[in-house]
């Protein structure tokens, strides 16, 4: 045993927005106690700027990229890039929340710090080079989330959908667990690079290895929404408040997508036979059941739950490729992701009002007429979900169908791309109705656009559009940081 | 030292047997040896209590619950500190930061709870706050209606 | 620099102006800025154009790296060549002209604003797609020109059918896009990059392929992109829906524009045709059949906007089988003069409809070339155009497609023939029905305003001239070399003679024994009636493709597999331990054990998955 563990100035540094935002975190908590019944919407800012000093340790430790704590961390590009998302998300999140709360009178320091508590989650299994340390992160961000999908309490669509969150999220993870047990057994370590050394010998039992990488691809699946294991997806969006809803389609999957790619391209490589064609599989069926089953929906959130699920079948489509192009593809697809489905639910969180009244696809009538600056934003977050060019959706899916040609799965290509064709359907749906419908009683006294949630429809369309115009923004560097364990 | 399987796991392997012949043993012993006697009397269940009333699943005040689970949070923390130290020695100034840091964030946690008044018993802010309640549950996917007609 | 850029933007710009501000602006204020915007563009048009001249080798403007991936380089350039030139003055020149008239046609019409930002955004995308100097960047126009289509079909949302008809266009247009995004990607493997120039300096270093191969394939891609923009032969259908629209839409994007672009990209993948035979003659015989079909179907149709967006088919095939048999620049000129004398009839035939109060069947027409003469003389001259009358602008330009078909094969050339005589027949049976004879009709006609009929004039003389004056083959062979077809004046004549006996034979029909068509019609009643009913296509289309799709989401995807499989799963594996889960059911969601189930289900299945390809090993 090494006599001194003290770690040094540069691995506390590299580990920076974690602790900052821990600390934040508990402020934050101990704030909401301090301060009773006052108006809590200052602890929502003091909120943002921890995001933000976080983001920015992120940023800053990316010059000094390296492993910390005896390599349970590591801080590359990839990490960097999906901190700064993870944290991102956080931010948009809660300028989209803060009016909703205010209007459901539960403003309070309690959903901050949750949010806080689940980006470091997020932001932990983003840098995490080790199996544990994925496993507490992924647990950290989920039971931060379980708490999020049930916060309003006397809401029941909020009690049952946090339930079903609960329940199907820990019996989801009880299996990645399992793997990681017996990943353990067979190899001896739980460091994503000694594993990968271990397996490359080739001496441990294939059918075993198989099994261990099949449970954890189970938890991890479970996180991403991939079928088969998307079923909670639906339920769990629609019961939650609208914020929430956005904030659990996007920070928690990125960071999975982020985990499923370092461990399966990193530990698991040589064993890419084995998953790669179940990887094939579930990306066509999560892509399948996420198009076809949103034809159907009427309600808003549900449809974008099923669209979620299938941008999740897209993000596999690359993640499938297994290639250096594919984790470029993966990294940009859910940046531009994030972007539009976040920006999709805030004009969703405004529509719906106290009480989530209107949150049909109908509602959304004559909308054009009444408020065009919201039909504006929409129109364009929908556009980029479709996949229309100039928009970031477009170079996300363009990039991923790359990706997968160039990995000759030109069937997977081709199936995806019927599948994108599909998708405008039920999008347009929603600009007709915009579009071509009298308004109705959903869209007579509008409330004005709260300034913080107008900020974040602003930076998600503007983000959509820089992304689709200059997608150079963040490719070149994701190219960059997407040779992993090479 | 055992080197086979089968040596390395005997003491297992006999606790197991040990742990399974014991309870055999005890309900075996009390089935066979003991005397069955069926009335009304020995059916109740505090046979030699007060009779019971109403019904065994009432519904507790959710205080009981919440106590219990913050008392399983401290617990467990609470171990947390025994294997810290037993490798107190070893890890020197590390370790004590370390579970300096620990302890402050449970201090920070109880701190939260006690002013959110989750220990007070007779507290009246625990009751939830009124909102806009929705009874409304969750539809399933909706039955899909005939296609959609535009508004004429 | 010429600032290439200036020429889509001044549309947006406008389309910018009228979509946030319009609401509050007053008609004038709207028709200057849609009006002026594309008047603005088609003088930088030609500005840059007399700057360029003579234009023999193609200018490249590259603004910045759009992307950039791995080895792939996708700049955001612009760049002009002959064929491009030809495309920019047809696109601003009669969008200006349509432009102009749609403010008298649309005078009395709602969403005024709405119909022109709609306008000059369908402007911008087209101007994107023909400067564009990459695949990626003419997809971009592409798809764009797809939604300013849905939107301005839909645009008289109120409507069921037009509603529907926009998202049919839609809907069938993606199945295009969809073999023209997968023949991108082909190309980039292919040749490594999307860049016009590149590809075709890689491509013409490549014998042609006498076996099918990777280039057949990737234009046999592009040709489904084709197909649908184009409404060809399977994906005709939404062009005769989509005259659901306002006419001028008719006129300026079914018509002159947006469905040849088609034909363009057709023409300017050129090099990459050339060098799949088997390619080409797809490309021949989906034009050649299309021409026959839509041209059998226009015979009947008593719609007169329905006749014409058969005809627009029928002339698009003929473009088609002009690029199909190697006269790609034929193939272009035929959309030069295509477009004035089809955007001339599709405006006369607004005209016609705006003098009737909006009726559009031609039996309730008849005796109007009194009541609207100047209408009836532009249409008669676009009618004599169309059916190859010389020296109008349609005879030079058919004639050189089927010369070029003749040089192919001399069936082709004579299925052209009887198409062309047919062509003449059905137009001219509009003519008639519409202006000769009593009027049937309960409106009052009356011509109209100058504001309409001027643009109607123009493109009256462009069509009368068209063709005689510009040689569009001569101009574009430095791109596009023309092959084979030598003129032959027995050819020509032969194919001219079919086009005068095609109006002979309408003259005979509805003017002098009209008992005519009604006899015939009753004595070969099942073919009529099929013409009549479009070969029953749609209904074909409806029960074999439209219908499973919509069932198969709904019964297999939603009964079937939520309901059908899992809860029966459940139910099935529940009655046996029914009488445990009985109690558990009252207290705990049925849902939630359907999820935990299909989970387990799942992981099985995935461990299964990794068995399989592991143990395969």
């Amino acid at each position: 045993m090494p006599a001194n563990f003290m770690p040094s100035a540069a691995e506390y540094f590299r580990f920076a927005p974690e602790i900052i935002l821990t600390i934040v975190g508990t402020l934050v908590m101990i704030l909401e106690a301090m301060t009773g019944d006052r108006d809590k919407s200052s602890l929502g800012y003091v909120s943002l700027l921890g995001l933000a000093a976080a983001m920015a340790a992120a940023v800053a430790a990316n010059n000094d990229p390296g492993l910390a704590f005896q390599s349970m961390i590591i801080v590359d590009g990839f990490a960097t890039f999906f901190r700064v998302l993870v944290l991102g998300v956080g931010m948009l999140t809660i300028l989209v929340s803060t009016n909703y709360l205010s209007e459901a009178k539960a403003n309070s320091g309690d959903f901050y710090a949750l949010i806080l508590f689940s980006v470091v989650g997020q932001s932990l299994m983003a840098c995490a080079n080790e199996l544990i340390m994925i496993f507490i992160g992924i647990e950290i961000s989920s039971i931060a989330s379980y708490i999020l999908a049930g916060y309003l309490r006397d809401d029941r669509r909020n009690n049952e959908s946090a339930l079903k969150y609960f329940l199907m999220g820990s019996f989801a993870t009880a299996f990645l667990l399992y793997g990681v047990a017996w990943i353990y057994g067979l190899t001896g370590s739980t460091n994503l690079g000694e594993i990968r050394t271990v397996l490359s010998h080739g001496t441990a039992p294939t059918a075993m290895v198989g099994i261990s990488a099949a449970l954890m691809l189970v938890g991890l699946a479970f996180k991403v929404s991939a079928a088969p294991f998307q079923v909670w997806a639906p339920d769990v969006y629609q019961g939650s408040s609208a914020p929430i809803s956005a904030f659990m389609s996007a920070g928690p999957k990125a960071a999975a997508f982020a985990v499923m790619v370092r461990v399966f391209y990193t530990s698991f490589d040589s064993i890419s036979n084995q998953w790669e064609p179940v990887f094939w599989i579930m990306s066509l069926a999560t892509m399948v059941i996420g198009n076809f089953a949103a034809l159907q929906q009427r309600n808003i959130k549900r449809m974008l739950a099923y669209s979620s699920i299938a941008h999740a079948g897209y993000v596999m489509v690359a993640v499938t490729s297994h290639s250096a192009v594919g984790t470029a593809a993966v990294m940009f697809y859910l940046a531009s992701y994030c972007l539009m489905n976040i920006g999709a639910f805030a004009v969703v969180t405004w529509m719906a009002r106290d009480g989530e009244k209107f949150v049909e696809v109908d509602d959304f009538s004559g909308l054009a007429q009444k408020q065009p600056f919201v039909t504006a934003i929409l129109t364009v977050l929908i556009l980029s979900l479709v996949g229309v060019p100039l928009t970031g959706g477009f170079f996300g899916k363009f990039l991923v169908f790359k990706a997968a040609i160039d990995s000759h799965l030109m069937w997977l290509a081709i199936l995806g791309l019927l599948n994108s064709a599909v998708a405008a359907y039920y999008y347009l749906r929603v600009l007709v109705v915009m579009y071509f419908r009298e308004p109705g009683a959903s869209t007579v006294n509008l409330p004005p656009v709260a300034g913080t949630l107008r900020v974040a429809m602003l930076v998600t369309t503007l983000g959509t559009i820089a992304l689709g115009i200059f997608p150079g923004l963040i490719l070149g560097f994701a190219t960059q940081s997407s040779t992993l364990g090479k | 030292m055992p080197t086979t399987l089968l040596e390395r796991y005997f003491p297992v392997v006999l606790q197991a047997i040990l742990a399974f012949a014991i309870g055999t043993l005890l309900i075996g012993a009390s089935a066979i040896l003991g005397k069955r006697v069926r009335n009304a009397v020995k059916n109740t269940a505090y046979e030699c209590g007060m009779t019971p009333y109403g019904t065994a699943k009432e519904r507790f005040s959710v205080k009981f619950y919440l106590v219990a689970m913050l008392f399983i949070l401290f617990d467990i923390e609470a171990i947390f500190l025994y294997p810290w130290a037993v490798v107190f020695r070893d890890l020197k100034m590390f370790a004590f930061f370390e579970m300096l840091v620990f302890v402050i964030l449970i201090l920070a946690g109880f701190f939260y709870i006690y002013k959110k008044g989750a220990l007070d018993w007779t507290a009246e802010e625990l009751k939830p706050v009124q909102h806009k309640i929705h009874v409304d549950l969750m539809p399933a996917d909706p039955v899909p209606s005939e296609k959609v007609t535009h508004a004429a | 620099m010429h600032s290439l850029w200036l020429i889509p933007i001044f549309p947006l710009v406008g389309f910018l102006i009228n979509g946030m501000l319009g609401r509050r602006f007053s008609k004038t204020v709207i028709n200057t800025v849609a009006v002026g915007s594309v008047v603005l563009s088609f003088l930088w048009v030609l500005k840059a154009l007399s700057a360029l001249a003579p234009l023999n080798e193609t200018y490249v403007e590259h603004y910045f790296t759009w992307i950039s991936s791995g080895t792939l380089d996708i700049g955001f350039d612009f760049a002009i060549d002959r064929l491009t030139m030809v495309m920019l003055l047809v696109v601003t020149g009669i969008g200006s002209l349509i432009h102009v008239y749609a403010t008298g046609y649309m005078a009395h019409e709602g969403g005024y604003y709405r119909f022109f930002a709609y306008l000059n955004l369908f402007m911008f995308f087209m101007l994107t797609l023909v400067l564009a100097a990459n695949y990626v960047l003419l997809f971009v126009g592409w798809e764009g020109v797809g939604l300013c289509s849905y939107l301005l079909i839909g645009f008289y949302f109120l409507k069921k059918s037009a509603s529907d008809a926009g998202k049919k266009a839609f809907i069938v247009n993606r199945i295009g896009d969809f073999g023209f995004s997968l023949a991108m990607f082909l190309i980039v493997i292919s040749f490594g990059t999307l860049d016009f120039q590149k590809v075709f300096a890689k491509a013409s270093t490549i014998s042609p392929e006498v076996q099918y191969g990777s280039i057949t394939t990737i234009c046999l891609l592009l040709l489904v992109g084709a197909i649908g923009k184009s409404a060809q032969i399977p994906l005709y259908v939404w062009l005769p829906d989509a005259m659901e629209g306002p006419t001028p839409v008719s006129a300026l994007i079914h018509a002159a524009t947006m469905v040849t672009a088609g034909v363009y990209m057709i023409a300017r993948s050129a090099t990459l045709f050339e060098r799949a035979p088997i390619a080409m003659d797809v490309v021949a015989y989906i034009g050649l059949a299309t021409a026959v079909m839509a041209a059998t179907i226009g015979l009947v149709q008593n719609d007169i906007k329905k006749v014409y967006a058969y005809s627009t088919v029928s002339q698009l095939g003929y473009m088609f089988l002009g690029c199909g048999v190697g006269a790609f620049s034929a193939g272009i000129w035929h959309v030069v003069t295509h477009a004035f004398f089809k955007a001339l009839l599709f405006l006369g035939a607004g005209s016609v409809i705006h003098a009737c109060a909006g009726e559009q069947d031609m039996q309730k027409m008849g005796g109007l070339m009194k009541k609207i003469p100047i209408t009836f003389a532009v249409l008669f001259i676009a009618a004599m155009a169309i059916a190859g009358v010389p020296p109008l602008s349609g005879h030079y330009s058919k004639d050189a497609i089927l010369m070029a078909a003749h040089a192919r094969a001399p069936w082709m050339y004579w299925v052209g023939v009887v198409t062309a005589g047919m062509t003449a027949f059905y137009v001219f049976r509009s003519i008639f029905l519409t202006f000769f004879g009593e009027y049937r009709g309960k409106a009052h006609p009356h011509e109209s305003p100058a504001v309409m009929w001027v643009p109607l004039a123009v493109l009256a003389v462009l069509s009368l001239i068209g063709g005689y004056a510009f040689n569009i083959p001569e101009f574009l062979s430095p791109v596009l070399p023309m092959h084979g077809g030598v003129h032959d004046e027995s050819l020509a004549t032969i194919a001219t003679a079919a086009g005068l006996a095609g109006i002979l034979l309408a003259a005979i029909c509805y003017l002098f024994v009209p008992s005519i068509p009604g006899a015939l019609a009753s004595a070969f009643a099942p073919i009529y009636q099929t013409l009549y009913d479009k070969y029953y296509v749609d209904e074909l289309y409806n029960v074999s493709i439209v219908k499973p799709i919509a069932n198969g989401s709904r019964e297999i995807l939603w009964k079937g597999a939520d309901v059908g499989v899992f809860d029966a799963l459940v139910n099935g594996a529940g009655t046996t331990s029914m009488a445990l889960g009985g109690l558990l059911r009252k207290m705990q969601s049925g849902n939630l054990r359907t999820y935990a189930s299909w989970v387990l289900i799942g992981i099985l299945l995935v461990m299964g998955g990794f068995a399989v390809y592991g143990g395969a090993k």
